[in-house]
């Protein structure tokens, strides 16, 4: 079987969810049965160049889907935005690592921010009532995917930037009392670098999920390049495609 | 059934599609999707004298019908190329092209006589990269420049050679011209324009090298005008490449003068895009009664 491949899938539902973050149930037969959580599809956009990367919220193995909550980013997410149940994505995936899920036992904390929660979902579960989630939004009409972690067992605390909902601040005050045995982020930078120190300090694992401009998403191009330390702790420059774009917090250089 | 076959400088490819310099990696990934042999040949990586990490980031942002890349020449080195990659590739049933790049002519003449005794099939001279600080395409913006680099190369290598030009010239064919004089046995082009972005938000350039090179369907009538104009003033075999994303684009460059043509920014847009121009031309040859590749190159009836 191959690692990745293109294909035409089938929108079983697309729906708006805010203002600008939408929800799409894809048909996937040859990717699901492969897909782990935290990978990502590199989704055509009709009249563009370049592919979209958008991460794989979730993996339906018995109803062979893979579900995308993206945000309209640009001209190309918006695009994407427009495609209506029925219709067929163009997808070449899965690609990249995703994350390295341990014993279900293990009391893991998931870190996110806006955008970065959905492919968190995935691995969220795996944990289920192990699994902290805290997770921060601009205000309450951005607030995604609190249902769905809860239905998955997990805790759930959120943080609006405005205090519209949840705690009033930066979502990184949420989490000082846990004590997790594993954590899991993806969100804006100075989210993830207040994740990575908290783990640093108490000495936690704990993986990142990273986002840059990506051309091929295979790793051949070298387009989506990130600056990381090897174990003699030379720098080099690896790729989010490949390589990630699930990182050990402590290989990436900022 | 078309005859797909096509010679540039005694090096016979299955067919004519080659995946270009630094799109396509040393072949891995994509052969994860079909066996690179479904490509005639395969320009790697650019490789320099020793490793390079390459640019910041962002080195990638799209533009209409298009995209700019500042990679900056990230490679393993050709050491490592020759240990890692090369033994690979010649396993894989396709032509090998290794593409190289030096910051001073002395690099170029040094990996040209290092490569010279390897199994690779051909060596193509970049010298129109222009996303890095030094060397690249400071050496074929002058035909002084294209000159010395061929020449010297050529001194170094008997292993067949193509010169790869930029379009950032003014006259393309001069370039053309003196990397024929100089020893030449093909030349490939457009390596890609020189261009830019703005984020007007944070006002910064999108491309952390502040410019990078444009490539994709955007710069192909300029590289169909470049190939016939240096078409029709070399005698060496041209292989065209520029934006080809279609059979119909192959056809096209192929009439205006190409023998062999390259394939890359496609490729990110459809993995698939090669094998479905292949398919396409060979289409095109039966229905039009074409037995060979040959009998389109330079088919063009200029006004």
């Amino acid at each position: 079987m191959k690692k990745y491949d293109v294909k035409n899938c089938k929108i079983l539902s697309a729906k708006q969810i805010t203002e600008d973050i939408f929800d799409f149930i894809v048909y996937c037969p040859d990717f699901a049965p492969i897909a782990k959580p935290g990978q990502f599809a590199h989704i055509y956009v009709p009249g563009k160049t370049l592919r979209r990367p958008i991460s794989i919220c979730e993996i339906d193995k018995e109803n062979n889907t893979l579900r995308f909550v993206f945000q309209i980013r640009g001209d190309g997410t918006r695009i994407l935005s427009e495609f209506k149940e029925g219709m067929e994505l163009d997808i070449l995936a899965p690609l990249g690592n995703g994350f390295g899920l341990k014993d279900k036992e293990k009391k893991a904390l998931f870190v996110g921010g806006g955008i970065g929660v959905p492919p968190l979902l995935g691995a969220a579960k795996h944990y289920g009532e192990n699994a902290t989630v805290c997770v921060g939004f601009r205000n309450k009409g951005a607030v995604i995917l609190e249902e769905d972690f809860k239905n998955a067992g997990c805790s759930i605390k959120i943080a609006t930037d405005d205090g519209s909902y949840g705690y009033h601040g930066l979502v990184t005050k949420l989490f000082e009392e846990e004590k997790p045995e594993i954590i899991y982020a993806c969100g804006p930078t100075p989210m993830l670098k207040a994740v990575a120190a908290f783990a640093e300090k108490n000495g936690i694992e704990c993986e990142i999920s990273l986002e840059e401009r990506m051309a091929c998403g295979i790793g051949a191009c070298l387009g989506c390049a990130v600056k990381l330390r090897n174990e003699e702790n030379e720098e080099y420059m690896g790729h989010v495609c490949k390589d990630g774009p699930v990182f050990d917090y402590r290989k990436v250089v900022y | 059934m078309a005859d797909l076959r096509v010679n540039v400088a005694g090096v016979e490819f299955s067919n004519p599609l080659i995946a270009a310099s630094g799109t396509f990696g040393f072949g891995r990934e994509y052969n994860e999707l079909y066996p690179v042999s479904a490509l005639g040949g395969i320009s790697c990586k650019g490789i320099t004298l020793k490793e390079r990490p390459g640019n910041p980031a962002p080195r990638i942002a799209e533009s209409p019908a298009g995209m700019l890349n500042a990679v900056g020449l990230q490679n393993p080195g050709v050491e490592h190329f020759i240990k890692h990659d090369l033994p690979w590739l010649k396993e894989q049933n396709t032509k090998i092209i290794a593409n190289i790049a030096g910051s001073c002519p002395e690099d170029y003449f040094e990996m040209a006589k290092r490569l010279d005794s390897t199994d690779i099939d051909m060596i193509e001279l970049n010298i129109s990269c222009p996303n890095v600080k030094s060397g690249g395409v400071q050496f074929g913006t002058t035909t002084k420049g294209v000159s010395e680099i061929t020449s010297g190369v050529r001194k170094n290598t008997s292993k067949p050679l193509m010169v790869k030009l930029s379009p950032n010239v003014t006259d393309i064919t001069e370039m053309a011209l003196a990397a024929e004089a100089n020893g030449a046995d093909a030349v490939s082009l457009i390596n890609t324009l020189t261009g830019m972005r703005i984020d007007i938000n944070t006002r910064r350039p999108i491309i952390h090298n502040n410019t990078g090179g444009v490539s994709g369907p955007a710069v192909f009538p300029v590289a169909v005008r470049m190939v016939w104009q240096v078409a029709n003033k070399v005698k060496i075999p041209v292989v065209g490449l520029g934006g080809i994303a279609t059979w119909q684009d192959a056809v096209e460059m192929l009439l205006a003068g190409a023998t062999a043509l390259q394939i890359g920014t496609a490729l990110f847009t459809d993995p698939y895009a090669p094998i479905k121009i292949t398919e396409g031309l060979s289409n095109y040859m039966d229905k039009n009664g074409i037995k060979s590749v040959s009998e389109i190159t330079g088919g063009i009836k200029p006004w």
